[in-house]
């Protein structure tokens, strides 16, 4: 009891307490965080052939440094990812898609 | 059953000439033929950017040859390519596994969509002019999207 007294005294508490407020409206305005539910390419598309040589298919997910795009940012699915994530190292390998960039 | 599909992509320097290439190619085919493979197919792509240097060169001459033989073609093919100082490139990878999935899982989703739509009533094949019309893009929630936080 004494240690969450002692916390809420703090500053954080605090700060707590003053962003409470908005976020109750927003929650009544329905201004909960919205993100737009990511759907695997490759499913969506149709496509099973995921090719070393089809550099336009594989570009976006080598960004700019030349790694491969994570799952959780681009959304593909697990089995997607792996026929990717072959595809792209033996692209690699013959200087279509590039190891590392700066 | 023994024979395999391989394809072989090797990069020349972009200074070689079609003559040089096609020699290249002859002596491929030389070998493959000694060992009783056969070259399905062979695309020059011709040159391109390399997407990193190789030895001073920034561009490349590409081609492909798709093989189909044992796996002691390829072998032989890799160490006399890895020889050569003309090519600067080489890569082997077998594909016919890879491409019997993609046939598979090809035809089960054709066949499935018809079974289904024979079922509701429909023609086999997707008629011209059905279903979503192409290029309307339905993201008319879109403005929600990520535009929340902060």
């Amino acid at each position: 009891m004494p240690f969450g007294q002692g916390r809420s005294g703090g500053g954080g508490g605090g700060r707590g307490r003053g962003d409470k407020k908005p976020t109750d409206k927003e929650k009544g305005q329905r201004r909960t965080l919205f993100r737009r539910r990511k759907v695997c390419k490759f499913c969506a598309d149709k496509i099973d052939d995921i090719n070393y040589k089809d550099v336009k298919l594989i570009g976006p997910f080598v960004p700019e440094r030349g790694k491969i795009l994570p799952r959780r940012i681009s959304g593909t699915c697990a089995m997607h990812q792996r026929k990717l994530q072959t595809a792209i190292k033996r692209a690699r390998q013959i200087a279509l898609v590039p190891y590392v960039t700066d | 059953m023994s024979d395999r599909q391989y394809e072989l992509v090797y990069i020349l320097p972009p200074d070689t000439t079609e003559q040089q290439v096609a020699e290249l190619h002859g002596q491929v085919e030389a070998v493959v033929s000694r060992m009783h493979g056969q070259i399905e197919k062979t695309e020059n792509w011709g040159r391109k950017r390399l997407a990193y240097e190789i030895g001073h060169n920034k561009e490349g001459v590409y081609v492909l040859e798709v093989i189909n033989g044992s796996g002691e073609l390829m072998k032989e093919l890799d160490r006399r390519l890895k020889v050569m100082d003309q090519v600067i490139r080489h890569m082997v990878v077998r594909v016919d596994e890879e491409k019997k999935v993609v046939d598979r899982t090809q035809t089960r989703r054709r066949t499935t969509s018809e079974r289904r739509r024979v079922k509701r009533g429909l023609p086999p094949q997707r008629q011209p002019g059905e279903g979503r019309p192409a290029g309307e893009p339905d993201d008319s929630e879109d403005d929600r999207f990520d535009g929340v936080e902060g």
